[in-house]
């Protein structure tokens, strides 16, 4: 192995020296974790739907060389880099969810993938990084700016997207996209007059989804009262947790995955805590904390504002999916369709994460000016 | 430097290295030429919230994951896959008097297949007929083929059938675990204890009981039967329906203070851990749920009624010259004897003329109602399910008091005659059979009075010593009693030659503790009974038979010389 020296200023070497190698070491480990759940999870589903037992975990694996790539690949780019990335993935991928609408086939009742060979793709998933990083991109502008239109841009970029999305429809992904950017505009510092009274608006569209869209509203009644209804797969996965105890039943020995539709993606935490018990969960909570908390500490020594936000809705977009997923996997929150990033099986997702987490890191290098400076220095300021 | 584009930032970078000289310029206070900068700060403070709820949101996940995953009964055995389809209730197990089990639950093996998993539903059922001859292939490929989750195919299989079907190696066929109700006493019992449907619900007997009351599960219940005392009954009647060519034969042994069931018998019988083999006739209870007109045993309640009324003496005649005819009716005596009877020797004689007389000298409704108190008018009150109602004449004239008085006109259950026959012989004390072990004090309620108890015993021992019951003694033990001869009813009246035959009795006679009845259905008259089918004949030796057997069993000394009653109350039989 070359020896990096910091004297060294060759890119291999200033990217070895400035990466967040903590948190590029967590994500391994969950997609480490991940294979490994997988292949306990999965082979179970693949056999009821007669595939192949290990159907899901090759193409897993298939998706995982990629996936490695874009990580390595996107966290090697510069700030401006990363903002020309993000331009490109989010037209590009909105005129792929347009062609979804018109030319993609209805599973499941919702149009959300286009068919490539034997494989599907979902652009929406690649189109949430991308649209992160352009909202902070906008709202930097804007603080940067009077000339620039920084808050209009932004909230026109998250209509497109918001339509779009509904137009499948996938509440899911709206109301994390709407979550993470109700987050950014947060931390982009607007007044508490305008957070409550967005939020506000936010809680009567959630009342609306309520009221206007049957699923939503069958899902949150089954919530509030497991009696109104069907909470088949609810009920096995709380079963299954208490079933794994403190060290769970054993690789291979769960039961939950044999029954549960959905084992191998919103399910799949569920199977990890009967198979491996509270251990692997607290361990997979633990790497997601670690990640999510590291990084907004990151962001937080930040002075490049466009920087500081992009990292923080980063954070926030995989955070907040993570937390659904194991919200609704330990019956804290209504079922959502929401798989746990790294974690579930799904190539364009994999990938998707793929491309937020090597902006996250390339965004979180450390950058040789003025912002980066340790914080006794500023002290003296 | 004020408000220089990120551009030139990053590319300055690493240029400017760290700037130490431009540092008092950025952190100088808030104003409004350096928006960027105060939105920083005032985000940073945001940031730092969104670190804290996140940490919070982690923590409350955690905490949920660690509270369901410690929660008690967690971890361990449980299964999730078949938790709402656990197998069936564990049964308490039921032991008889002095605690040998009668009825207990093992694990068996019920196989099931998941036929969307079966890939050749052809071959598969081919080789489970082989493994399972029982099973018949065409349906089982039909069952198999379909794209059902769950069907059976065979529910509480043997262990050496599971490792059979194990052995094939096809998927799509698994194992589920089931609890399975076994008799280790086979027929022994069979009718007190009833049986379970498949999925282990009490259906009859005992059985049945347990489900309605409040502990299906937990200690074993107990039950009044000795098992030894119920075997010995079951293979005596058995020998003795073989050797009369008998339909049937019922046989009741009760405790004449407790009113404990010791054994119950009702033959044909059948294998309580296959009834669905069995015959209707074999598996219903004769002894419990069947009504019959009992004959001349009913005498002794009739004789007992007289008594006890203070009205009717022992030395009481009654003129049995003629036969009595009313309206269409005739009653006549089988062992006629035209001539006046005493009590006693009208109970010796079985003299229907001279009961008649004597009831209709006591009274219609008289008789009637001590015929209630004895219990035989209304359903007993039992643990079974299977308790007859008795069957009562629509309008109670003197023609049914007569008739009634001998033993005809009114059925009721072989048990309901055993219970009234306690109360004639323990002193006077009404007596409420049950199937369960008595371990508390028995209430005891007068239904007669001790002379009349005590004038019955020594009627019952007169029969057998100088009536028709002389084949019913034992040596040690002497026995008492009272036989009775009826034709069954068939459409139309009654059939002169298919017999119920019934000995009803006590013993041992020096100091009655146990009652019992022994009838048969339509015994046969054999070589040995010189042409003769009448309970004298057949009833009465069995009871003979029984007793010999049971008296050691149920800890009776046998006595070598004991004072009978009937001398002792030197009755006025005028022979």
């Amino acid at each position: 192995m070359i020896r990096l020296s910091r004297a060294n200023r060759s890119v291999l070497s200033e990217w070895w020296w400035t990466i967040d190698r903590w948190t590029v070491v967590a994500i391994l480990a969950l997609v480490a974790l991940g294979i490994i759940l997988t292949l306990a999870a999965s082979p179970a589903v693949a056999n009821r739907l007669s595939l192949n037992s290990f159907h899901f975990v090759y193409r897993q694996a298939v998706f995982l060389v990629p996936a490695l790539i874009l990580i390595f690949g996107v966290s090697f780019f510069t700030t401006r880099q990363v903002r020309r990335l993000a331009v490109v993935v989010f037209f590009g991928g909105l005129v792929l969810m347009g062609a979804t609408l018109l030319i993609g086939p209805e599973i499941k009742g919702a149009t959300r993938w286009l068919p490539l060979g034997r494989f599907s793709l979902q652009p929406s998933e690649f189109v949430k990084p991308a649209f992160v990083v352009l909202v902070a991109w906008m709202f930097a502008e804007g603080a940067r700016s009077k000339a620039v239109p920084g808050m209009s841009l932004a909230f026109a970029l998250y209509a497109l997207f918001i339509g779009l999305l509904i137009l499948q429809p996938d509440f899911g992904q709206a109301t994390l996209i709407t979550l993470v950017f109700g987050g950014l505009l947060f931390m982009v510092g607007i007044s508490w007059f305008w957070i409550i009274g967005l939020g506000a608006v936010g809680l009567g569209g959630a009342i609306a989804a309520y009221q206007l869209v049957p699923h939503v509203a069958s899902r949150v009644d089954r919530f509030m009262d497991p009696a109104s209804g069907d909470t088949y797969q609810i009920d096995r996965a709380m079963e299954a947790v208490q079933a794994g105890g403190f060290f769970g039943r054993g690789p291979g020995e769960g039961a939950v995955k044999l029954i549960l539709p959905d084992a191998h993606t919103d399910f799949i935490f569920a199977v990890a805590a009967e198979e491996f018990g509270v251990l692997a969960g607290v361990l997979i909570i633990g790497l997601f904390s670690f990640i999510v908390i590291r990084s907004l500490l990151r962001a937080l020594d930040e002075t490049d504002l466009f920087v500081q936000l992009a990292v923080s809705g980063l954070t926030l977009l995989i955070g907040a999916q993570a937390l659904i997923n194991l919200a609704v996997n330990l019956n804290l929150m209504p079922a959502k369709g929401m798989t746990l990033p790294f974690i579930s099986y799904g190539g364009s997702s994999l990938l998707a994460l793929a491309v937020a987490t090597g902006m996250l890191l390339s965004l979180t290098r450390r950058r040789v000016h003025a912002g980066a400076q340790p914080a006794e220095w500023r002290a003296y300021a | 430097m004020v408000g220089r584009s990120k551009q030139t930032q990053s590319e300055a970078a690493p240029r400017l290295g760290h700037d130490l000289i431009a540092r008092p310029r950025f952190a100088a206070p808030r104003n409004k030429t350096m928006p960027e900068m105060t939105r920083l700060d005032s985000g940073r403070r945001r940031i730092m919230l969104t670190v804290v709820m996140f940490a919070m949101a982690f923590a409350v996940v955690t905490g949920r994951l660690v509270v369901l995953g410690m929660a008690p009964g967690s971890g361990g055995d449980r299964l999730v896959a078949i938790a709402d389809n656990v197998g069936p209730i564990q049964r308490r197990d039921i032991v008889d008097r002095n605690g040998e089990v009668m009825a207990t639950d093992i694990i068996t093996a019920s196989l099931y297949a998941d036929a969307r998993k079966v890939m050749d539903a052809q071959e598969t059922a081919r080789l489970l007929a082989q493994a399972l001859p029982d099973l018949d292939q065409a349906s089982l490929e039909e069952k198999l083929s379909g794209n059902r989750a769950f069907v059976w195919l065979k529910r509480d299989m043997t262990p050496r059938e599971q490792v059979a079907v194990h052995n094939l190696g096809q998927p799509g066929l698994a194992f589920q675990r089931e609890q399975k109700r076994v008799y280790p006493n086979g027929s022994v019992a069979a009718h007190v204890l009833g049986g379970v449907d498949i999925d282990n619900h009490g259906i009859a007997g005992i059985e049945h009981y347990i489900d309605r009351s409040d502990a299906t599960t937990g200690e074993p219940l107990v039950l009044s039967l000795d098992l030894r005392v119920q075997h010995a009954l079951q293979t005596e009647l058995q020998i003795a329906v073989d050797e009369f060519s008998a339909i049937g034969a019922t046989g009741v042994v009760l405790d004449i203070h407790t009113g404990e069931v010791i054994a119950m018998a009702s033959l044909p019988d059948f294998d309580a851990n296959d009834p669905g083999s069995a015959s209707d006739r074999a598996r219903f209870n004769s002894a419990t749920l069947g009504v019959y007109e009992m004959g001349s045993t009913f005498k002794a309640f009739s004789v007992a009624a007289a008594l006890n009324s203070g009205r009717v003496q022992l030395s009481t005649e009654y003129d049995a010259r003629e036969p009595i005819r009313v309206s269409r009716f005739t009653i006549n005596d089988y062992h006629a004897q035209k001539r006046f009877l005493t009590v006693p020797e009208l109970f010796m004689h079985s003299s229907n003329i001279g009961t008649a007389k004597m009831v209709l000298e006591l009274g219609r409704e008289e008789h009637r109602s001590f015929l209630g108190q004895l219990g035989l008018l209304t359903r007993t009150d039992i643990e079974l399910p299977e308790s007859g109602r008795p069957l009562l004449p629509g309008t109670w004239t003197d023609v049914s008091a007569m008739t009634i008085s001998y033993g005809h006109g009114l059925s009721v259950t072989p048990l309901q005659v055993v219970a009234a026959n306690a109360t004639l012989v323990n002193g006077g004390f009404g007596v409420q059979p049950t199937f369960l072990r008595r371990d508390g004090a028995v209430p005891r309620a007068r239904v007669l009075t001790t002379e009349t108890s005590d004038a019955m015993r020594a009627l019952y021992r007169l029969v057998v010593e100088r009536g028709t019951g002389r084949s019913a003694d034992v040596v040690g033990y002497p026995v008492m009693g009272k036989t009775g001869t009826a034709e069954k009813a068939r459409a139309g009246g009654y059939a002169r030659n298919a017999l119920l035959t019934s000995f009803l009795s006590a013993f041992p006679a020096n100091d009655p503790k146990y009652a019992m009845l022994i009838m048969f259905d339509e015994p046969q008259a054999t070589e040995n009974t010189y042409g003769y089918a009448t309970a004298g004949w057949n009833a009465a030796p069995v009871t003979s038979r029984v007793v010999q057997r049971i008296a050691p069993i149920l800890g009776l000394r046998p006595v070598q010389s004991w004072s009978s009653p009937v001398q002792s109350a030197s009755f006025a039989t005028a022979e």
